[in-house]
């Protein structure tokens, strides 16, 4: 099993592809060639790297969390701290890469889907930087649930628009960014924001991405001097999971965990546990996983986690968990908010409910691994946007009516 | 072979007249609502039909086309049922049908076992707006075993080298993308449509190409003839059942076909 890691697409085995309408091929075409250019091409390589040193504040450090661990067991859980990203988690990579594309390309607006507001933030923040124009396509159910968010977007100059067609979240917001990119495609970027969607952006925001595992692996042989036992992340439509994998993907020794989203619990149906329990189909321009009933209508997903909260998967990890290569868990919400509070409380370190989900798998891991092993985590985000959902969850702030 | 889609709209053209292709989504607001408007529209003036399968994520449609078919969803409709509604319309009317669906259904569904279904009801084809010929191997060979039309798009964006593909693996027409967007009515029909129309025209004398998204007028469908071997509507015939019911659609269909018909 070597050299998992050259594989490109449009296909992984086979899984992704360009499942959208013949108007958007050109543009598709257009970023494709771009982007294969700027790969090779040493300036493009080297505008990218400054910005990240100078501008999101890479390398993001390694974290050892001892008094975490000791709820795992006999184990040593490591966190790559992309949560201390400049935008607050590890969706700025991507972002940084396409808006330079956009520039590339000569176009001036940038249109993003977002569920947790973290990508949406990510994207407005690099067109604040660049001079373009941003709108952002934001379910109506997290733009309640992620209000901050919201109001960073705007504060950033970016236009927020609440989709409020079907389940109002993620998958709409993707539904509504595809239709404007449709209509605008000759003015704007589609800053798709996971490793989903139609060829080459599984591929392409996978490379953008693929610096967290390469800076870890490194980082885990230069101040540890061991490749870790097995990688823990959250899997929604999958950026942050395969940004972390990706180095290790021919590390035929370390162990893939990707932990999705279970809901109200993996034996209901409240769910988003797309590669657990969905099945190959075609969903926003890509053949992967989904959740969909017995006629292909996609179902709703169900996660306390609004980045998670997705039916569909990215089409590597489709592939990924066919090969037997990465293992997809379920994480309910109470594990991953029992997580996020046990993360907070022993090491001062908040992280996004989505990041939980990773953080609750390494304690489950802890728990199924031998002793003695090493998981690294991937710290994909920080929890302020959270706080909201997380004092309500909690029951924390202090109640107006009783004027405490 | 003989595609009764094709025949029909070159018969047409042959006659001096045009073609109206007219969209109408199955399930909607029910099965047998959506089987008699079909017929309705069959009978008065639409010379091919474009029955719509309601789907979750239709991503190419604007907001009537989205809130119709989602009712004809919140009301029950089963992916099974378009064989139904098929079977029943092409029972009353000799009129082609083509079923209009997004991918996934489909290929949920089993492509082979979906051609058979269909064309075992009488179903002339597929228009598949989020299938490209590159992706549509299986589709290809399925309805060539039952010989099914298949509508591939054209877009203003489209390469010649794109066009012709579709110009050749499209049996029945090409379906010609009007403007960059998605359905509903516009003011005008954007003049990229006629450039589409020509790259068609320039890459096969034979195919039949019909312009679609944004006609909802008579003199839309009438200019559109005039260089196009026929004119798709959608949006305007489903909002005015919404507006109402049989009787506003049949009037619609009377009041964009009638120009074709002098």
């Amino acid at each position: 099993m070597s050299n998992l890691r050259d594989q490109q697409g449009p296909y992984f085995g086979e899984y992704g592809g360009r499942f959208v309408p013949e108007s958007l091929i050109a543009a598709l075409d257009e970023l494709e060639a771009t982007y294969n250019v700027a790969k090779k091409d040493p300036s493009f390589q080297h505008e990218l790297a400054e910005l990240h040193r100078t501008y999101t504040g890479r390398p993001s450090i390694i974290t050892e969390v001892k008094r975490f661990a000791e709820h795992a067991g006999d184990v040593r859980i490591f966190l790559k701290r992309e949560d201390l990203n400049h935008t607050g988690s590890h969706k700025i990579n991507n972002v940084l890469g396409q808006a330079l594309l956009t520039k590339r390309m000569g176009k001036t607006r940038v249109i993003a889907e977002t569920g947790a507001g973290q990508h949406g933030v990510a994207s407005a923040t690099a067109a604040a930087l660049f001079g373009l124009e941003c709108v952002v396509y934001m379910g109506e159910v997290d733009t309640e649930r992620q209000a901050l968010n919201v109001a960073r977007m705007r504060l950033l100059g970016a236009e927020v628009i609440p989709v409020k067609t079907g389940s109002r979240t993620l998958k709409d917001a993707i539904n509504e960014a595809l239709r404007d990119w449709v209509a605008n495609v000759d003015n704007t970027h589609y800053l798709l924001g996971t490793v989903a969607g139609p060829h080459p952006f599984p591929q392409m925001v996978r490379d953008f991405h693929s610096v967290i595992g390469i800076e870890a692996r490194q980082q885990m042989l230069d101040e540890f001097g061991f490749l870790p036992t097995a990688l823990a992340a959250c899997v929604g439509g999958g950026s942050n999971a395969i940004g972390l994998f990706h180095a290790f993907l021919d590390d035929a020794d370390v162990q893939l965990f990707g932990f999705e989203a279970a809901g109200a619990g993996m034996d209901t149906p409240m769910h988003a546990a797309t590669l657990n329990y969905g099945r190959p189909g075609v969903l926003h321009g890509a053949k992967s996983y989904m959740l969909q009933d017995e006629d292909g209508q996609t179902m709703d997903s169900h996660s306390i986690s609004a980045g998670l909260d997705y039916p569909g998967v990215g089409p590597e990890h489709a592939w990924l968990k066919d090969l037997g290569r990465a293992q997809y868990w379920g994480i309910s919400d109470a594990e991953a908010m029992d997580a996020l509070r046990l993360l907070s409380r022993t090491e001062g370190i908040i992280p996004a409910i989505e990041t939980a989900h990773g953080l609750a798998g390494a304690l489950k891991l802890g728990r199924h691994l031998p002793a003695g092993s090493n998981i690294l985590v991937n710290n994909s985000g920080r929890g302020d946007k959270d706080m909201e959902t997380a004092a309500k969850y909690f029951g924390i702030l202090d109640g107006a009516k009783d004027g405490k | 072979m003989a595609s009764k889609t094709s025949q029909k709209l070159k018969a047409n053209k042959a006659a001096g007249l045009g073609s109206l292709i007219g969209y109408y989504p199955a399930g909607y607001p029910t099965l047998d609502d959506s089987v008699e408007a079909a017929v309705t529209m069959c009978q008065n003036g639409v010379d091919v039909l474009e029955l719509g399968v309601p789907y979750s994520d239709p991503v190419m449609d604007g907001p009537v086309i989205q809130a119709a078919t989602l009712v004809a969803l919140e009301n029950g409709f089963k992916l099974k049922q378009v064989f139904e509604a098929v079977k029943r319309i092409t029972q009353q009317v000799d009129t082609p049908v083509l079923v209009m669906t997004y991918w996934n259904p489909v290929l949920s569904y089993g492509v082979e076992k979906f051609a058979s279904d269909l064309a075992a009801a009488g179903g002339a084809g597929l228009i598949t707006p989020d299938l490209i010929p590159d992706e549509a191997k299986e589709w290809l060979q399925a309805s060539d075993e039952f010989e099914l039309d298949r509508v591939f798009l054209a877009a203003p964006s489209s390469s010649s080298e794109r066009v012709q593909t579709a110009v050749d693996l499209s049996r029945g027409f090409v379906y010609a993308v009007s403007t960059m967007g998605i359905t509903g009515a516009r003011k005008e029909v954007d003049q990229l449509a006629k450039q589409v129309v020509s790259s068609v025209r320039h890459a096969s004398t034979e195919q039949n190409t019909a312009v679609g998204i944004g006609i909802s007028t008579a003199d839309q469908v009438l200019e559109v003839n005039q260089y196009a071997d026929g004119a798709i509507v959608g949006s305007a015939f489903v909002r005015a059942y919404q507006d109402g019911g049989l009787e506003a659609l049949k009037a619609k269909v009377q009041e964009l076909s009638k120009p074709l018909r002098k």
